[in-house]
């Protein structure tokens, strides 16, 4: 199977547009971008999945071993680029997703051209003068507190783990869009609470916009700052509003931001 | 006593449970009773003051922003969210919560929250119960590795003049011990003993009897030079020792003389070994016997042949009866094929049994598969 079905890729839009891929952070899928994508579909190619592990994908896709890094994400979205045969992508990555894009256009800079960071954050455990906004106390309190609410739905998802038809399982799932296999959840907050990507930053060569939020728990105004300071040439964007999803909250400012910024799509 | 009717009850209020409205920016705008005491606060110091996410603890406000909040926009109401509360003393409190957005402009959000101490404290002991089953899983797992690895030779030893190839791979998953086993020692200046067997049944019990067979095997090859005389001595021992799986075993003795290998060959209740001559006719040898620690009134028979430039096969049932998903065997005739067009080199030939029985039951052992092969050194 081709990576990209596994991740329950979809590609819509005009043949020639511009190229977007939409890359949802931890918790939840794709449909992260439904008040934001659209607004994008008459004159771009628009690129959506979920995350291996995460929503929609297939149980398969998820390697314990290989998304110990977010590298290991990075490398699963440019293959499923490649498998699209585009190029000139920009990469709209939410949370810990625009590390992901960093870590896909430093891999590959001539396929990912233009990076896109919602709420980014390049660590969010405070380590010396930098302020990413959670303590080690913290990250241990959310991976507990995840742990604890496997409980309820460890059962209804046995059946994915062991191969069952994911989808006939999730079905019994109202709120299936925001599930992630338990094992992977925890593994996922993990890798992506615990993970460090500042060194990062500075070999960003692509034209970058960082959309931060004024009042973000997850991602303080210091993170988006320091990614900011740390990217040359970046474009810093405060949406007001508060909270770590502006393009839930307010998806108008953010599908704003991105059309100033990027080139005139084909319309 | 007068009782309030029932039409009059403040439902809100007095509802037997943490009940919050949140306004649309996260603020409180109004708490009950039952949740201002398990917060321990006063209404004003919470209400239109604090946010619900700040009255949370750091782990279940990272729930809230990226997992509660998309949810509820996207199927209105969230259930049986474990959160804690942090009370104004910093004391926490482990709550159920339940939310749902109400519909119309102002995105307000009704918030049900049950103390559940005494569940908390339950989970606590299934979670530890559950990290402790888990432990156990990989010790016992590397448990059966190691003593696997005490049943089977990493490799065979280097005999003079002999080339030996042998091969082993462990039903599913590797979790469980086996009950195939070989070994390769020599009992001789010139003479070798070749033993594959295949103990009855799994696990730890299986393991020690594979351990007491191959021990005692061992012990008594020098006082038996003929393996029918040996699997007699064995099948005593086993049957003294009171043991409940029984075992099927071929023994080789090899002696070395002044014409090359002659081979010495008994079977107890095992597949017969297959000889590859030269021109790549495969041929049985040996007379099956009775499995040894069964019967009353066992049976072994020697059979004696001259190895000259054969190779010679041993095998468990695990490589014949090896199952494709379709239920097809992988059968005698297969492996004869196998052994007739391969080369007659003996570590090749072992390992591509294996590979062969594998592929056959796509990969996914349903049974040991043990294998030695092995042929007079050229020159």
């Amino acid at each position: 199977m081709e990576v990209g079905g596994a991740l329950n890729a979809t590609m819509t839009g005009p043949s020639g547009a511009p190229v977007l891929v939409f890359v949802h952070g931890f918790g939840c899928g794709q449909q992260m971008w439904r008040l934001v994508a659209p607004a994008f579909a008459q004159d771009f190619r628009v690129i959506l999945l979920d995350l291996p592990g995460s929503a929609g994908s297939d149980p398969s896709t998820y390697d314990a071993e290989r998304h110990s890094t977010l590298e290991g994400y990075a490398d699963d979205i440019l293959q499923v680029l490649r498998e699209l045969a585009v190029d000139d992508v920009t990469f709209v990555g939410h949370s810990v997703a625009s590390m992901m894009g960093v870590l896909a256009h430093l891999k590959e800079p001539s396929l990912v051209t233009r990076l896109v960071l919602v709420s980014p954050s390049a660590r969010y455990v405070d380590d010396g003068d930098y302020r990413g906004g959670f303590s080690q106390a913290d990250v241990d309190d959310l991976l507990a507190m995840m742990e604890r609410n496997q409980l309820g739905w460890q059962g209804a998802l046995s059946g994915m783990v062991a191969g069952e038809s994911h989808v006939a399982a999730r079905a019994e799932l109202d709120d299936s869009f925001c599930r992630t296999r338990p094992d992977v959840a925890l593994h996922f907050a993990t890798v992506t609470f615990t993970g460090d990507n500042r060194a990062d930053l500075p070999r960003v060569a692509a034209p970058t916009l960082i959309l931060q939020v004024r009042d973000d728990l997850i991602a303080p105004i210091s993170a988006g700052e320091y990614v900011h300071e740390q990217i040359a040439g970046s474009r810093l964007q405060i949406i007001e509003t508060r909270g770590h999803a502006p393009h839930l909250t307010d998806p108008d400012a953010v599908v704003s931001a991105m059309r100033d910024f990027m080139p005139v799509g084909a319309a | 006593m007068s009782r309030t009717p029932a039409s009059e009850v403040d439902t809100f209020e007095s509802a037997p449970c943490g009940y919050v409205v949140v306004d649309q920016r996260g603020v409180i705008a109004r708490a009950n009773a039952e949740f201002l005491r398990l917060l321990g606060s006063d209404a004003d110091e919470v209400v239109g003051v604090r946010t619900f996410s700040s009255l949370v603890s750091p782990g279940g406000q990272v729930l809230l922003e990226t997992h509660v909040r998309p949810i509820l926009d996207h199927a209105g109401v969230v259930r049986e969210l474990a959160l804690e509360l942090v009370r104004s003393d910093g004391g926490r409190v482990p709550v159920l919560m339940n939310a749902r957005l109400v519909d119309g402009p102002a995105r307000t959000v009704l918030v049900v929250l049950v103390e559940t101490r005494d569940r908390h404290r339950y989970e606590d002991y299934l979670l530890a119960a559950k990290a402790a089953a888990e432990r156990a899983g990989q010790e016992s797992a590397v448990m059966a590795e190691t003593l696997q690895q005490t049943l089977i030779p990493p490799r065979p030893p280097v005999v003079p003049h002999l080339e030996i190839g042998a091969a082993y791979r462990p039903a599913g998953s590797g979790h469980e011990v086996g009950g195939d086993f070989y070994d390769v020692f020599q009992v001789a200046p010139d003479a070798w003993e070749v033993v594959l067997g295949d103990v009855s049944g799994k696990g730890i019990n299986a393991a020690v009897v594979t351990s007491f067979v191959r021990h005692t095997v061992r012990s008594e090859a020098i006082a038996h030079p003929d393996p029918a005389d040996l699997l007699h001595a064995l099948d005593v021992a086993m049957r003294e020792h009171g043991t409940e799986h029984h075992c099927t075993l071929a023994v080789v003795r090899l002696d070395r003389g002044a014409s090359g290998w002659t081979l010495a060959l008994s079977l107890a209740g095992h597949p017969p070994a297959l000889v590859r001559r030269p021109d790549g006719q495969v041929v049985e040898l040996g007379v099956p016997g009775t499995p040894a620690g069964l019967v009353t009134d066992p049976a072994f028979c020697t059979v004696h042949h001259q190895l000259g430039d054969d190779l010679v096969t041993l095998f468990t049932d695990g490589v014949t009866e090896a199952r494709a998903p379709t239920g097809e065997l992988f059968g005698d005739d297969r492996l004869v094929e196998l052994l007739a067009g391969g080369a007659g080199d003996p570590h090749v030939t072992a390992a591509q049994v294996v590979a062969e029985a594998l592929s056959w039951q796509a990969e996914n052992a349903s049974d040991d598969i043990a294998v030695v092969s092995f042929a007079a050194a050229s020159g």
